[in-house]
């Protein structure tokens, strides 16, 4: 296995990390990375969407999964499927969508891979009716620290299982996932978008509307304050029965850094007004195809760019309904007064808390929230974890960068079995990333 | 296996990997051939849901040498109509084989003696189906001898000159003989090396080799650029040549 010295970053830009590098193109050669790293430890990196540290391993050993992207069965009565962990979303669109198949489960990227997607059980707009990516896994083949290939599914070594399904990647490489695909009627869904004056109507509308339909989400401007707090656009949506012809979708590259300077409070503020604005009446209704629905900011390709060289952080939390319209109202406060403009952010509702010990989902509301790297963006940052706290609430490992290595023990109850799977497994540490350092998830103490 | 079957020779490459998905994409099956059988089959299963076509994965030890007439035969018996793309090959540093001249000999053995087995072996095959395409990864490395990979070089060169012949042979036939000469391609065999210039991606070396092969070319650079980088390197005198580092 050759390696290299790279720099691997995550998506924020805002933690980068240095270490050595392979990129194997079949199983076997992936398995000797493994062996080879040596006495350093390892972690397995896809295509580098989430946020922050999550996928890093500084001073270790980051092994790619690009070249691991095949297709190994699919059934076409039942939908199952296996695939090697660097298989997108975007290819398993590509090739099911036109056979009236769809993933279970997207994430709000379509070049994240399955692999990424069970290591941090990813959610999408349809939750409450379908839960997370792991409660569609049947089986995964784990390559683990010691070198050993296992399988572990529900039903076969189902603590192993629970530990992997968003477990970060720290029980070793994924080799294989099987999972079902879901039958879809067209390639379309039909959209209903409508505008949200604030808050309190935001929650009903979510709790009245969402809660029936397959897919909803909403979009809020974080910078509308007073009556207009919470204010948005929601956005519910059904399977289609009727196929739209749909053109090659077109991207746009971001070609540069933007200067810093670009995203401010009031460019900000014009473009999320203008948001709430796009379209002209209260409502609108229209179909459209499921890659442009699932995946909108994937028209945009290096989007992260425009956030400049110094990236930016994500914020994501999701606290109990109960909790819901005071946490939320705290939150964005809190975002508003810390001045950092945040373009679009997005309020969902969670439904079934996940299968694995990390697994973020739990009943709630769930806000994220991009906040650019700037002064101060530290405190906020703890002051979100703070509010997040005192709700009983929980933070998204996919997405954060700052969060306590106490928050995180209070937050995820589940800690204690997760740590017990990792002594089995691998009680030398051979696994490890920046976020399991900086939160302390080995260490008992 | 009927229609066009693309025999894909050092079937586990990324490159191999790529070509293979574009040729079924256009329409023909695959046969993939290499010592990783498990791994081939992987690719096999990959090419098909992917692309509705046939794919299988066959053994195939490029050394092995009087293994190569029975292997054409198996091929024979599976496909009705023959193109071949040769992509195996081995590049240990120029450091590792003045050091271990087993590694030395193992590279001409695999990147000639191999090539030049089963291409004499598929050679009639190709005349007797009076059509079709032979690709051929040789190198740019073959262009020159470097200081610094010039043992690699000297096996594609000689690569290059026996396919000068077999196309001569082949083309009374009314068969292509295509010689590939990549450039940098972004694989396993140059993941180690220093930033290198004008890397490709397997893809994008997959989609220009096959519109070579439309075109009916005999030797072709891909990325296109390094034909006029060979030119320039090619041209400048031994005497001079001899002083540099590249």
């Amino acid at each position: 296995m050759i390696w290299k010295q790279l720099e691997l970053t995550g998506w924020g830009r805002s933690s980068r990390a240095a270490c050595r590098v392979a990129r194997p193109e079949r199983q076997r050669d992936a398995a000797a990375a493994v062996v080879q790293a040596d006495e350093r430890s390892v972690l397995a990196f896809g295509a580098g969407r989430s946020y922050a540290d999550t996928g890093l391993n500084t001073g270790g050993a980051a092994v790619l999964t690009e070249r691991l992207n095949r297709i190994l069965a699919f059934d076409q009565t039942t939908g199952e499927i296996v695939v090697e962990p660097g298989v997108t979303f975007r290819d398993l669109l590509e090739v099911f969508l036109p056979r009236g198949f769809l993933v279970p489960v997207s994430p709000g990227t379509a070049y994240a891979t399955i692999g990424g997607a069970v290591a941090n059980d990813v959610h999408g707009k349809n939750h409450e009716a379908v839960g997370s990516f792991g409660h569609h896994v049947r089986w995964v083949e784990l390559l683990l620290p010691s070198g050993d290939i296992v399988r572990a599914s529900p039903e076969e070594r189902p603590d192993l299982f629970a530990a992997t399904i968003g477990g970060i990647g720290l029980t070793g490489i994924l080799l294989a996932i099987s999972f079902s695909m879901t039958r879809v009627p067209s390639n379309a869904v039909a959209l209903r978008e409508q505008r949200v004056r604030n808050l309190d109507a935001f929650l009903d509308a979510l709790k009245n509307e969402g809660e029936k339909a397959h897919f909803s989400v909403g979009w809020i401007d974080a910078l509308a304050g007073g009556r207009s707090l919470g204010r948005g656009i929601l956005e519910t949506a059904e399977p289609s029965n009727e196929e739209i012809a749909e053109r090659r979708r077109k991207t746009h590259a971001v070609p540069m850094d933007c200067p810093g300077f670009l995203l401010n409070r009031w460019s900000v503020k014009a473009f999320n007004a203008l948001y709430y604005r796009r379209f002209a009446r209260r409502e609108r209704r229209r179909r459209l195809a499921y890659g442009r629905f699932l995946y909108p900011l994937d028209a945009l390709l290096d989007w992260n760019r425009l956030y400049g060289a110094r990236g930016f952080h994500q914020f994501q939390c999701v606290v109990p309904f109960e909790a819901g319209a005071l946490a939320l109202r705290q939150l964005l406060d809190a975002v508003r007064a810390g001045r950092n403009a945040s373009p679009l952010a997005v309020l969902k509702t969670l439904g079934a808390a996940g299968l694995g010990h990390l697994s973020f989902p739990m009943p709630g509301y769930t806000l994220a929230v991009d906040l650019p790297r700037k002064r101060g963006v530290e405190d906020l940052l703890a002051k979100l974890e703070a509010i997040t706290l005192d709700h009983g609430g929980r933070i998204y490992l996919a997405k954060d960068s700052s969060l306590s290595a106490e928050g995180f023990a209070r937050m995820y109850p589940k800690l204690e079995p997760f740590r017990a799977v990792l002594a089995d497994i691998d009680p030398d540490g051979r696994m490890a990333s920046d976020m399991a350092r900086r939160l302390q998830i080995r260490d008992g103490s | 296996m009927t229609g066009d079957t693309w025999l894909i020779l050092g079937g586990s490459s990324s490159v191999a990997r790529a070509f293979a998905f574009e040729v079924a994409l256009q329409g023909a099956d695959v046969l993939l051939a290499g010592r990783d059988t498990e791994d081939l089959a992987r690719t096999a299963a990959d090419l098909t849901i992917r692309t509705g076509r046939e794919a299988r994965a066959l053994e195939f030890d490029a050394t092995a040498y009087d293994t190569h007439a029975q292997f054409v035969e198996t091929c024979r018996g599976m496909a009705e109509r023959l193109d071949i793309f040769l992509a195996f090959g081995i590049m240990p540093s120029q450091e590792e084989t003045d050091r271990d001249f087993g590694l030395a000999k193992a590279m001409v053995e695999t990147n000639y003696l191999g090539a030049v087995s089963i291409l004499d072996r598929l050679a009639p095959v190709m005349e007797a189906q009076g059509r079709g395409h032979v690709v051929v990864l040789g190198s740019v490395a073959g262009d020159r001898g470097r200081l610094r990979n010039y043992l690699y070089g000297s096996t594609k060169a000689a690569l290059h000159t026996y396919l000068e012949g077999l196309r001569a042979r082949l083309y009374r036939s009314g068969v292509q003989v295509l010689t590939i000469k990549p450039g940098v391609l972004d694989t396993a065999m140059t993941w180690g090396l220093p930033r290198l210039p004008f890397p490709a991606t397997p893809e994008v070396f997959a989609r220009a080799t096959l519109a070579h092969v439309k075109r009916g070319r005999e030797i072709a650079y891909v990325p296109g650029i390094w034909r006029l980088i060979m030119l320039v390197i090619r041209s400048i005198p031994e005497r001079f040549f001899k002083r540099t580092d590249i």
